[in-house]
């Protein structure tokens, strides 16, 4: 967390006061929670009254999803079509298989470039089509496994000639881009605190205003009632205070990062010339501290010990419950065969990394990438 | 040394993962991920593969202070192991799946995968211990429990496979003094049952578990003499020494019972006799490995084909290409496939799977 962001929730932490209630100490508990509320509408170019603060960004891409096509399919029993990207998070992924499953809707997966970037086109043809049967749009702003940006602004005009709501997950992006929620257009769009600095548990579903959403949990009808619960003032204010923390400091932050992205990038196919940078090669179009690389040969959970136990860290980027990891949904979806898909490695980068962190994963990775696919050819021999 | 400690998420492991710590040595825990659709959490006594399990694992892991993860060899394990089991039965074969996982996962896939990452050694929480010869190379003995040893499920291993395994519970009392241990670590998983099925069959019942992935169709059951004495549903569900479920439509002459010798799954023949046809004197099995030295023609050792059975005494009469041990006392119930391991005290001399028929049906 931002040392800011800590402090002020530690602060918060200590004084009473339930914002739903109407006593002095719930008075100022009401007034942080509101004042926290205009903070961050400020910071991410939203009205006070559009942020519906959550536990968080599943819980807000949770609220979107099902509550667009629950409102929409009241509103017009036609309505039960959903067009999403096929290189969603699971947090928008799964509820549209349960919406599928077990709700009726018709979810139409949208396909992205060998980049993972949307394909318009599909987006295009596929409301043209089906333009009076379509509930909603929902389109990630940048992907979290491969960093790459999508064009949130042509599915916006594409939906809007029709009416069409469209709700972005921009959990990655807020804090990373220029994320202005009046100015993108969007009827709806998630954002996490611990993305950008702020606590874990806490985010927000921005809501335009006049866009209607049945709600998932009912109880005291806060937050208009479209999300009930007792909010939770220490995280609300932790969560303001990072966000507005991350858009001050954005400009320069960003920058910052994607030199050091650039420097591990370089640095990685300087040692290991036949690793491939997947998403957009353009450093424009992907997350400033976002660096997802394959190694062919390479199985991603060695590369993953061999550079834990190197003081790197680092993820494999594959879904992974139990422990049986799968082939990423988003790196199939950008064609990449199981294989590859199998040496994938994200390296992500935010404001506690410094150029020695890049130094030290750069004289790590050629020996680790060797040993790594030593132990690949152990397991295809056996 | 670099230890990589295997974790199923049961009590032996994780105490096998700890003592290999509390000696001193560098330990990485990690649990093989070895099914494809997980089951959410434990049903009784079941073995491996749940989300619970992994958690579990992971949990001790924490306690002990030791990098841990979950490593997915689904794959190799449906192939090497459940593939292989399915295929022994459909051929007639009683496999022990357990002998095969240590044969192609643990002590292959796995421990080559650890030894290319840089690891000197695999631990696991089996009861056995390996013990230095006298000329210093490392030698496969039962555990100090004879209650819990488990040296046969670990008799297909090679001398270099055992110079990098460790099994830290060998010289453990009995199991009530492992779970101690673990309570005494702080271990949640210390009240854990034990597992005793089959880990991939999740409600235990192996026959229905087989049915369903072994097409069957009705057959006949025959005496040694090769009268037809019933009918049965498929010849790949029965096993060697199995009485009941026959349901014969003629007793014995003399009203005894009557026990499966033999089944045939190229003529889907089932053939029964009596409780002493079931009885061999001579046992053959194909592809031998050694422990360590092989055994010679003339050795006298105790033959076990059960990995809870008990040994009886015998002499080696061939080794090679194929190991034949004659049983003067008798075994019963010896199936084609199972393993037939051999000791020397409780020294492991090696094992080889069994192939010859039992001998009442090869004069039939």
């Amino acid at each position: 967390m931002l040392p800011e962001a800590l402090a002020a929730m530690a602060s918060e932490l200590s004084q009473p006061g339930n914002a739903s209630s109407l006593h002095s100490s719930g008075r100022r508990a009401r007034r942080v929670v509101e004042e926290s509320r205009e903070e961050l509408a400020a910071a991410l170019g939203a009205r006070p009254h559009e942020v519906v603060f959550t536990a968080g960004g599943t819980e807000a891409d949770n609220l979107a999803v099902k509550g667009l096509f629950w409102q929409r399919r009241d509103e017009d029993g036609n309505r039960r079509r959903i067009l999403a990207s096929a290189v969603e998070h699971h947090a928008v992924l799964d509820p549209l298989v349960w919406l599928a499953e077990r709700d009726g809707a018709e979810v139409v997966w949208l396909p992205v470039d060998t980049l993972g970037r949307l394909d318009v086109g599909a987006l295009r043809a596929e409301i043209d089509r089906h333009a009076d049967s379509i509930a909603f749009v929902t389109v990630m702003w940048a992907n979290n496994e491969v960093g790459t940006i999508q064009p949130i602004g042509e599915v916006v005009d594409a939906a809007r000639e029709h009416g069409i709501p469209v709700h972005s997950d921009a959990v990655q992006a807020a804090g990373s881009l220029a994320v202005d929620f009046e100015a993108s257009g969007l009827d709806a769009m998630t954002m996490s605190g611990h993305k950008l600095g702020g606590p874990v548990g806490a985010g927000a579903l921005l809501l335009r205003r006049g866009i209607e959403l049945t709600p998932v949990i009912h109880g005291g009808g806060q937050e208009r009632g479209v999300r009930s619960g007792t909010l939770d003032a220490p995280a609300v204010r932790a969560l303001a205070v990072a966000t507005a923390a991350a858009a001050a400091r954005r400009p320069d932050e960003s920058l910052r990062l994607a030199g050091l992205r650039d420097d591990l990038v370089d640095g990685v196919l300087a040692s290991v010339p036949d690793a491939v940078l997947q998403g957009d090669p353009d450093p424009a179009g992907r997350l400033p501290g976002n660096a997802h690389l394959t190694f062919a040969g390479c199985e991603g959970d060695s590369l993953l010990y061999l550079l834990d136990a190197r003081g790197v860290e680092c993820s494999t980027g594959s879904a992974c419950q139990a422990g049986v990891p799968q082939p990423s949904h988003v790196l199939k979806a950008m064609g990449l065969d199981d294989e590859t898909a199998r040496g994938a490695l994200r390296f992500s980068l935010g404001h506690t990394s410094t150029a020695s962190d890049v130094d030290a994963l750069v004289d790590a990775i050629g020996p680790v990438v060797e040993r790594a696919r030593t132990a690949g050819l152990a397991r295809v021999a056996r | 040394m670099r230890v990589l400690a295997a974790m199923s998420g049961g009590v032996d492991s994780a105490v096998a993962a700890a003592r290999t710590a509390a000696a001193g040595h560098e330990v990485v825990g990690v649990h093989l991920a070895l099914s494809r659709n997980p089951g959410t959490s434990r049903s009784g006594a079941r073995g491996c593969c749940t989300i619970e399990d992994a958690h579990d694992a992971r949990r001790a892991a924490d306690i002990l202070g030791i990098p841990f993860y979950v490593w997915d060899l689904a794959d190799q394990f449906s192939e090497a192991v459940i593939d292989d089991f399915v295929a022994e039965y459909a051929a007639g074969r009683t496999p022990n799946p357990c002998v095969r996982c240590n044969e192609k996962i643990k002590f292959s896939a796995l421990l080559d995968k650890a030894i290319a990452l840089g690891f000197d050694a695999l631990a696991t929480g089996h009861y056995a211990r390996v013990l230095p010869g006298d000329d210093g190379t490392p030698q496969l003995h039962r555990a100090l429990d004879d209650t819990k040893d488990q040296s046969y499920v670990l008799a297909v291993l090679t001398p270099d496979r055992l110079s990098r395994a460790v099994f830290p519970l060998g010289d453990a009392p009995d199991k009530a003094a492992v779970r101690a241990e673990a309570e005494a670590r702080g271990m949640r998983l210390a009240a854990k049952p034990d597992s005793h099925d089959i880990c991939f069959v999740p409600d235990g019942d192996t026959r229905t578990w087989l049915g369903a992935r072994i097409p069957s169709r009705p057959g006949a059951i025959k005496g040694t003499d090769g009268e037809v004495l019933g009918t049965h549903h498929g010849a790949a569900g029965f096993t060697v020494g199995q009485r009941r479920g026959l349901r014969l439509e003629r007793p014995s002459p003399d009203g005894s019972a009557r026990y499966v010798l033999d089944v045939s799954t190229s003529d889907n023949t089932v053939t029964v006799g009596s409780a002493e046809d079931l009885v061999t004197d001579v046992v053959a099995g194909e592809k031998p490995t050694w422990c360590g030295p092989a055994a010679s023609v003339g050795d006298e050792l105790v033959a076990q084909v059960q990995a809870h059975g008990r040994g009886v005494g015998c002499v080696v009469e061939q080794v090679d290409p194929h190991l034949v041990v004659r049983v003067p006392d008798g075994l019963r119930a010896v199936a084609p496939g199972q393993t037939v391991v051999l000791y020397d005290g409780t020294r492991v001399v090696g094992s080889a799977t069994v192939a010859s028929r039992s001998p009442a049906v090869s004069r039939a």
